[in-house]
């Protein structure tokens, strides 16, 4: 079928070199690939595979020390060889990209409606009239309520769902042949990361654009892509169709992609770990417990002669209990407070109310002094690994701080020892030692981090989001070398993501937050076989499964209406919107214990919600 | 996942061996310096001033006081330059040798910029980064102090100063030195703002290191791109200030000179056909202020190649 169909995009032998002051380093080491018409095609691979960079070529948005030779031939049009005013003719019209992120994307200054009008205005000739008419089909089109009003607002007034939206709905507005997507979904919560997907895969059918969709997400390809290439290194090192790969890879790194992403839907790989079963007699009762934590934050609010500040409720009355050597997974969708009440628990930022209470002694309004020996039993590892880093130091010298507060009575010597036999215990190469952070990759960043918060020997470690910046591979082995550590010294994990995926496979028991209260609290099998309140659903139905075929007909589950501001007191009734009828505003629903062990904010039967 | 454990540890092993060897912060800001042509012949110029500011007078029989008196009083006929009589720039109005004057103010202009730095350097940096770091309250009462000392006419106050104590160069290094701390300390306020929520400071908190320890160990070498080039930037603006003030009769003290009192002789002459006087001074406190600049410039490039 492909042989008689003309693809509209071609890239023929493509190479890009970067001149550093290293030497050149080639990005794209050749690569040939089409796109027909009305296709998806996806572009996998992990960070530094030269992904983007192909595309990038294509619409001339090279960084400058760059170079591309070969051929990308668009519909009759030799990209490579136009002139920029002549490639301003072609692209945004007839191929337009959307970016990953949608906040630096848009011109802050504008209004959504300038910025779209000033894209017809370059390719189109229309009325303002006609113009507006047409931003506004596009709006709805890309289901945005409210469109006419939209229109008039400035990015930052938009969600994060919403912004890309508007980026898809740009892109899309002089009807473009050929869509380029790249990371299009990264940065967005999975449920809104569901619709957009859908929404994208609706307009390729509608209107016929072929899409290129660019990521790292085994997940997302299989829901989206018709055909797709394996990058890495700069050269594609498995192409076909999607259900060939997914089903039947031939080459080892596509096999090992496929294998190292967490599957939500497969029971049996989240038990191929070493997570041991927690010994429910010999663990202490109080070894962790928060009791009614609240974090609230003055916010001013504009309006009147005199600003008001209003409490911005982070985290809004939570309690939990930790057993020694068990792992809880915190998940949520961004602004849900899971960081913040991870910095509550160490007291990194004092809680407004409620207690931490640290082996039977109470560790919030202590003093500094006080909470120093504290420290050093809980630690926390970050999600950023390269700023979460002192880029002026070396890895040795990070690891070893906290020896120098705790143990100062150590000689130098003794502390190189026992850093050298860290960094082995983490996987660090020992003549690494006098690295700085910036020299090092992502993943042995994250096993300074760790090895920084273990040197201790730590009874708690948080992991703040800590595999989610990481490319697949490297995520598996870190969440393998958490695991190797728990069980060596008996740690207790509060493991914050927004990947449900991931916190599957390495917790006991999960908690579920929304917008800083718990909605859901259960063990970790009974809370993905047996969700009960409408978000944990919700939340669950829209992470994508690397399985094309199962991936395909599933059907996630939709809420209607965008996440709300936690300023708003109705806000937390999302879910409960029978007592907004009857009672006042400001009821918080309360969790009650659905069965032994798990538990259930109050809500309304899905259908209801769904209705 | 466990089943591939090795296949990934080897495929990820290859990827890092492919890791061309990295450059540190500082190796990285000095190759882009390195290929700014202008910067690097300021850098050269420089060295050869200072070297002939502090050589300079050994090769010259006259120094900056004495004066010839078979000059005197007639500058304008017999003090043009000259080989022959060992006034290779001429001599001034008094008849002093105008060659060993500039050396001399060159030495006094290097060092006022290079004192007042140091102060403004020292005080600026810990005051910023401790008001930054602490935030609130501490921040609140630091910064308006500095409000309240900006808001002073500081020039007025250096010059009622020299009235009242007398000139001297002391004076003058800790005037111009105590009045110029406080746009660094701003700056540097400003970028510890930005420094201590990252997460390495977090990371740091909570490992439970004292917050002096902190800002020495963590913030200040954070900052030393900013200082580095700002520093660069403010000894011109010291000299410049030094400068104005001899120029208006304060200041340096005779014998003892500087480019500014130079100059300013040099201009009360001119009209006597005297042009040497003014176009030597001139000619070196020129080139020294550019080298300064085209430094400074190519300092903040090397350091922060994303905002050209």
């Amino acid at each position: 079928m492909t042989n008689i169909i003309k693809p509209i995009f071609e890239v023929d032998n493509l190479k890009i070199t970067f001149d550093t002051p290293d030497g050149d380093v080639q990005a794209v080491k050749g690569v040939s690939f089409h796109i027909n018409p009305g296709e998806c095609v996806g572009i996998v691979g992990e960070s530094g595979s030269g992904k983007s960079q192909t595309f990038m070529a294509a619409m001339g948005l090279l960084a400058k020390n760059g170079r591309a030779d070969g051929k990308i031939i668009f519909q009759d049009h030799s990209l490579l060889d136009l002139s920029v005013e002549e490639l301003n003719h072609v692209r945004g019209k007839n191929m337009s990209m959307i970016f990953q992120d949608p906040l630096t994307s848009l011109t802050p200054h504008m209004t959504i409606l300038q910025q779209m009008r000033e894209v017809t205005a370059l390719h189109m000739d229309l009325s303002r009239d006609d113009t507006d008419r047409l931003c506004r089909e596009w709006l709805d089109r890309v289901r945005i309520a409210e469109s006419a009003r939209r229109l008039n607002q400035y990015p930052h007034e938009l969600s994060g769902g919403m912004r890309q939206r508007v980026m898809i709905a740009m892109s899309m507005l002089c009807s473009p042949a050929l869509l380029i997507a790249d990371e299009p979904t990264t940065a967005l919560d999975v449920t809104v990361q569901a619709e957009i997907l859908d929404l994208m895969d609706e307009l390729k059918r509608e209107s016929g654009t072929a899409i290129a969709l660019i990521t790292h997400d085994m997940g997302v390809m299989a829901r989206m892509c018709d055909r797709l290439h394996v990058m890495r290194h700069g050269e594609y090192v498995e192409e076909g169709d999607a259900n060939e790969i997914f089903y039947n890879p031939q080459h080892e790194y596509t096999k090992m992609l496929l294998d190292s992403m967490p599957r939500i839907d497969d029971a049996q790989r989240s038990s191929h770990h070493k997570l041991k079963p927690i010994d429910q007699n010999s663990a202490a009762d109080d070894f962790l417990k928060v009791d009614d934590v609240k974090v609230h934050f003055d916010i001013k609010v504009s309006g009147g002669i005199w600003p008001k500040t209003l409490p911005l409720k982070a985290v809004d009355g939570v309690s939990f209990k930790l057993r020694q050597g068990e792992t809880l997974g915190i998940v949520g969708e961004s602004g849900c407070g899971k960081s913040t009440l991870a910095r509550a628990v160490l007291q990194l930022i004092e809680p407004t109310h409620g207690t931490v209470t640290w082996l039977g002694k109470q560790i919030n309004g202590l003093t500094r002094e006080e909470l120093k020996d504290k420290r050093k039993d809980l630690q926390i590892v970050f999600q950023d690994p390269l700023a979460s880093l002192d880029p002026r130091m070396t890895i040795s010298r990070s690891i070893m701080e906290p020896l120098m507060t705790f143990a100062p009575q150590m000689s130098k010597s003794e502390m190189k020892e026992t850093v050298m036999q860290m960094m082995d215990r983490v996987g660090l190469d020992r003549n690494m030692i006098n690295r700085y952070p910036h020299e090092l990759s992502g993943g042995q960043n994250q096993r300074v981090g760790i090895a920084r918060a273990m040197i201790m020997k730590p009874k708690l470690v948080i992991c703040d989001e800590a595999v989610s910046a990481l490319d697949v591979s490297v995520q598996a082995q870190i969440i393998e070398l958490l695991m190797d550590l728990q069980e060596e010294f008996k740690l207790s994990i509060l493991f914050i993501s927004h990947d449900l995926a991931v916190v599957r496979e390495v917790s006991h028991r999960i908690m579920v937050l929304y917008l800083g209260r718990v909605v859901e609290l259960a063990d970790s099998l009974e809370i993905y076989h047996n969700p009960v309140h409408p978000y944990t659903k919700q939340l669950i139905s829209a992470v994508p499964i690397p399985d094309p075929e199962i991936e395909r007909k599933r059907k996630s589950i939709k809420i209607p209406g965008e996440l709300p501001s936690p300023m708003d007191p109705t806000a937390q009734l999302k879910f409960l919107p029978s007592k907004l009828k009857t009672e006042q505003k400001g009821y918080l629903p309360k969790l009650f214990e659905h069965s032994p062990g798990h538990f259930v904010a109050e809500h309304d039967k899905l259908e209801v919600l769904l209705s | 996942m466990l089943v591939s454990k090795k296949k990934v540890a080897q495929i990820v092993e290859n990827a890092d061996q492919q890791v061309i060897q990295g450059r540190s912060q500082w190796q990285d800001a000095m190759t882009r310096f390195k290929a700014n042509k202008a910067s690097l012949a300021s850098v050269f110029i420089l060295f050869l001033m200072v070297a002939v500011a502090f050589l300079g007078p050994y090769l010259n029989e006259w120094d900056y006081e004495t004066i010839d008196w078979a000059l005197t009083g007639n500058a304008a006929e017999m003090g043009a330059p000259s080989i022959a009589n060992g006034h290779y720039f001429g001599s001034d109005d008094l008849g002093r040798d105008l060659y060993s004057r500039v050396m001399q103010g060159t030495q006094i202009s290097l060092m006022v910029g290079l004192i007042g730095t140091i102060v403004a350097v020292v005080v600026g940096v810990l005051y910023g980064a401790v008001s930054g770091y602490f935030g609130g309250r501490i921040d609140n009462l630091m910064m308006r102090f500095v409000d309240i000392l900006m808001s002073i006419p500081y020039m007025f106050i250096l010059i009622i100063l020299f009235v009242m104590f007398g000139r001297s160069v002391y004076l003058l290094f800790i005037g111009l030195g105590l009045f110029s701390w406080m746009d660094m300390a701003r700056i540097v306020r400003g970028q510890t703002l930005t420094l201590k929520h990252k997460e390495f400071i977090e990371a740091a908190v909570a490992a439970g290191v004292s917050d002096f320890t902190i800002i020495v160990r963590h913030i200040v070498p954070n900052l030393i791109g900013i200082v580095v080039v700002y520093t660069s930037l403010m000894i011109p603006n010291l000299i410049l200030l030094e400068s104005f003030i001899s120029f208006l009769g304060l200041g340096i003290q005779e014998p003892l000179t500087s480019w500014g009192a130079l100059i300013s002789d040099g201009a009360k002459t001119i009209q006597y056909g005297t042009l040497w006087q003014l176009l030597f001074p001139l000619g070196f406190f020129v080139t020294g202020l550019f080298c300064f600049f085209f430094i400074g410039d190519g300092l903040r490039d090397a350091f922060d190649p994303k905002d050209r």
